[in-house]
């Protein structure tokens, strides 16, 4: 459409000349029609101007020059031009982002930053991918978030490897990625050594409980099936359900149940999953795990009304003390602060597994970045993007995120000399007792549609809501896999 | 001066005309031409694929079932709330009790009263009134639920929004209460106008008010209820069904795509998916369905007009 805007100009510069002209002779019947079809000229070639800005786009604008490579500006910024950092102003707000923000001026006192933060990501930023004039560094999170296989698959990113290969902003000997939390390179990757996406935050999923709750039952979190089963039984009788979990949105339960899957079957099963190779999900791990969950359905340790509950209800129903057990991430303990009675004692564990003949021990857990942070390809300053992320990245820029939002970030380790609050702690203790244990599944962020409805919404939560038997929903996920497998229209991804 | 009146009634349609092109029909030409190529609505680039959308959509159980219900919600919502839009207006206005030194034809009792709460959900946006009830359906502390447990159906606790064969009939209710009040007023103002002398000689040949109903009001009010049956359904397959089942059910669209509607899959197929191309290909589905519905429902109420 590219060609349209350049023809419209023509007939433009024409039109105000008669326009002009009749406004002297005073306003006859004559004038009146030539001025209207003037208009009716101008409205057509402006058609095809505005119709320009949809989807064509310019980008030939001159990128940044480089600067003057440093010990302390290894990534070569040029320290006059201009940075702009768009950040999703979420859950963890936009407080660290500034302090980081503030770093960079002060390292480039004559660069000037342009940041800002909003929760509309898609609808501000996906005209400017358009355009060809994206910012230098986007935090692509939130409802809105930007399809990143679309984004990789277009070439609309700039590779991150510079930036990992970096020295790290505390110790010039150390690389930026050896700084980094286990995954979190990996899981920026999507074929080949490429890392597209930089994750800040860093996630801890598995079941979440109160301790308190747990020893008032006399019990202590159960590591085999029978223990969770014997668990659930006991709290039944209080009149405590056992489980209950996000049941408009079941997609949470993967939270727990693929690191389960990873730990009776071993990673290969859930990497099968991942791939979409031919027959994933009928491993008997993925079985014996989808039955185990189907008898806490079966047994009535189902929270009554779950498959109704949203994710905020069911987390209020849960730190109610009305249910013992919830599949959730460690973002629970910030977004239900304001339910979690104070003697609540937060914990994570990793999932309770089936017994003591599964492939991994008890410990393995699933974690993994969040918040993804990109810079695109077509921006103008993608070395102070970078910059800009490794500025993030230090110790002290981490201990402070921490600090004001009660997350992990990437960086391993910032957790020293301050105070946790017990789900942190908890979730730091849940990691440490992992080691190399922490299993990574991608279908997440690999096909969400899949992941989302096809597998959350119209597998699990089926089963869980007991429509569905264990076998059926294997069936009925496999025939939606091998469909994304075979889907021409979606870019495949494999482990590498 | 004859022969230039043409070119005066152009000249002063030429502007909203070419508004209309611009804002209404120009985006339509767009969406058409973006559902024959593969743009993601990321990148710039794109590429012509001929049919290749056209064949996926006709392949796509999805699809097939957001259309499924799409048209049924075009063809039940227009029906329950108009009828009962109808009744409302019709017990306001005419169908009250006459009494004794009162005006011939008036509304029930209170009838002022309840115009106004008829009124009530009309001013809240949808998306609150999305919010409201889903918390209303929320079957561990909803006030649903807990009203069946008030009075004692404790065995009674249904899932709602979680149930599938529930969750399509709980997101129209919640449009029929939405929208129901609008036609309450518009068809009273029409009523308004018909003329007092024909119900005062149907009372004296003996009409009851069924009767009254269907001999007078329905009839006199046709092009009302015309247009306000066009302009239901319009809404029920556009933004105000999105609204709802986005905010209110499972997934959302769900459970199992009991609640997908067609305007749901193609925002999720652009905004979540980045297949632009697909979603407005699927846009021109309903651009069609639309169109089909308003002409078949102008055909079908097509009557003569009275003059009164």
């Amino acid at each position: 459409m590219g060609s349209t805007s350049d023809e419209s100009r023509t007939p433009d510069r024409t039109t105000p000349a008669t326009t002009t002209r009749t406004t002297t002779t005073g306003l006859g019947r004559r004038d009146l029609i030539k001025r209207s079809a003037a208009l009716g000229l101008i409205s057509v070639p402006t058609m095809g101007f505005l119709s320009a800005c949809a989807s064509s786009g310019g980008g030939d604008e001159e990128k940044a020059k480089a600067g003057k490579k440093t010990a302390k500006n290894p990534l070569a910024v040029n320290d006059t031009a201009q940075m702009e950092f768009v950040l999703f102003d979420g859950g963890f707000g936009k407080e660290y982002a500034e302090d980081a923000v503030k770093i960079y001026e002060t390292n480039f006192p004559k660069a000037k930053v342009k940041f800002s933060a909003t929760q509309k990501i898609q609808s501000t930023l996906q005209p400017r991918f358009n355009q060809g004039t994206p910012p230098d560094l986007i935090d692509n999170s939130g409802a809105e978030q930007m399809d990143m296989g679309v984004l990789v698959g277009k070439s609309q990113l700039a590779d991150l490897t510079p930036l990992l290969d970096a020295p790290s902003y505390d110790d010039p000997n150390k690389k930026v990625r050896d700084t980094l939390r286990p995954g979190i390179v990996e899981m920026g990757q999507f074929d080949g050594d490429p890392v597209w996406i930089m994750y800040y935050a860093y996630t801890v999923y598995g079941v979440w409980y109160s301790q308190k709750a747990l020893e008032s039952l006399d019990a202590t979190y159960p590591q085999t099936w029978d223990e969770m089963l014997a668990v659930c039984e006991k709290a039944k009788k209080k009149g405590i359900a056992g489980w209950t979990y996000a049941g408009k949105y079941p997609y949470y339960l993967p939270f727990s149940l693929y690191p389960m899957i990873g730990k009776v079957g071993g990673v290969e099963v859930l990497d099968a999953i991942d791939n979409l190779e031919p027959n994933a999900w009928k491993h008997p791990a993925v079985k014996a795990c989808f039955e185990a969950y189907y008898e806490l359905y079966k047994k009535g340790y189902v929270l009554k009304g779950t498959p109704g509950l949203d994710h905020i209800q069911s987390q209020t129903a849960w730190a109610k003390g009305k249910a013992l057990f919830i599949p959730n991430g460690s973002w629970v303990e910030n977004e239900s602060a304001n339910v979690i009675p104070a003697d609540f004692d937060l914990a994570v564990s990793a999932p309770t597994g089936i017994d003591s003949s599964d492939k991994l021990p008890f410990g393995t857990i699933w974690a993994s970045g969040g918040e993804p942070f990109i810079v695109p390809a077509k921006a103008k300053n993608t070395a102070g993007g970078m910059e800009q992320l490794r500025v993030m990245l230090s110790e002290a820029s981490s201990k402070n995120f921490t600090s004001k939002v009660k997350s992990l970030t990437a960086f391993n380790g910032g957790t020293d000399g301050i105070t946790l609050t017990p789900g942190l702690k908890s979730g730091v203790a849940a990691l440490e007792k992992a080691g190399q244990n922490v299993v990574n599944p991608r279908l997440q962020d690999w096909y969400v549609q899949l992941q989302k409805e096809k597998i959350g919404v119209s597998g699990l939560g089926e089963m869980m809501a007991g429509r569905l038997t264990p076998a059926e929903a294997i069936k009925k996920i496999q025939g939606y896999a091998d469909e994304t497998a075979k889907d021409t229209s979606i870019k495949h991804y494999k482990h590498q | 001066m004859q022969h230039g009146k043409y070119r005066f009634i152009v000249g002063f349609l030429v502007v909203p005309l070419g508004l209309y092109a611009l804002f209404v029909i120009w985006p339509f030409i767009q969406s058409i031409y973006y559902s024959f190529t593969d743009w993601t609505g990321l990148s710039p680039e794109f590429r012509m694929v001929g049919l290749d959308n056209y064949k996926r959509m006709f392949d796509d159980d999805i699809f097939w079932k957001s259309l499924r219900h799409s048209l049924l919600f075009a063809l039940v919502l227009p029906l329950v709330t108009i009828s009962l839009a109808l009744f409302f207006a019709f017990m306001i206005n005419v169908g009250g009790k006459r009494r004794r030194g009162g005006p011939v034809i008036s509304g029930v009792r209170g009838s002022s009263f309840y115009k106004i709460v008829y009124f009530f959900p009309q001013v809240l946006s949808i998306a609150i009134v999305a919010l409201l009830f889903a918390f209303a359906y929320n079957p561990d502390s909803g006030a649903i639920n807990a009203l069946l447990r008030g009075i004692g159906l404790d065995s009674v606790q249904p899932l709602w929004l979680g149930d599938p064969d529930l969750a399509l009939w709980c997101v129209m209710a919640v449009l029929v209460w939405s929208t129901v009040g609008f036609f309450v007023v518009l068809f009273s103002a029409g009523m308004a106008s018909i003329p007092a002398d024909l119900y005062e000689a149907a009372l004296l040949d003996g009409a009851g008010r069924a009767t009254t109903f269907f001999r007078i009001t329905l009839p006199l009010l046709w092009d009302t209820v015309q247009s306000g049956w066009v302009y239901m359904g319009i809404l029920a397959l556009g933004a105000e069904s999105f609204a709802v089942v986005q905010i209110m059910t499972t997934g959302p669209g769900g459970p199992d795509y009991s609640t997908t509607v067609m305007v749901l899959y193609v925002y999720q197929k652009a905004f979540r998916d980045g297949q632009a191309a697909y979603a407005t290909t699927i846009g021109v589905a309903l651009l069609v369905v639309t169109l089909a519905f308003a002409a078949l429902v102008m055909r079908l109420g097509r009557r003569e007009r009275l003059e009164y």
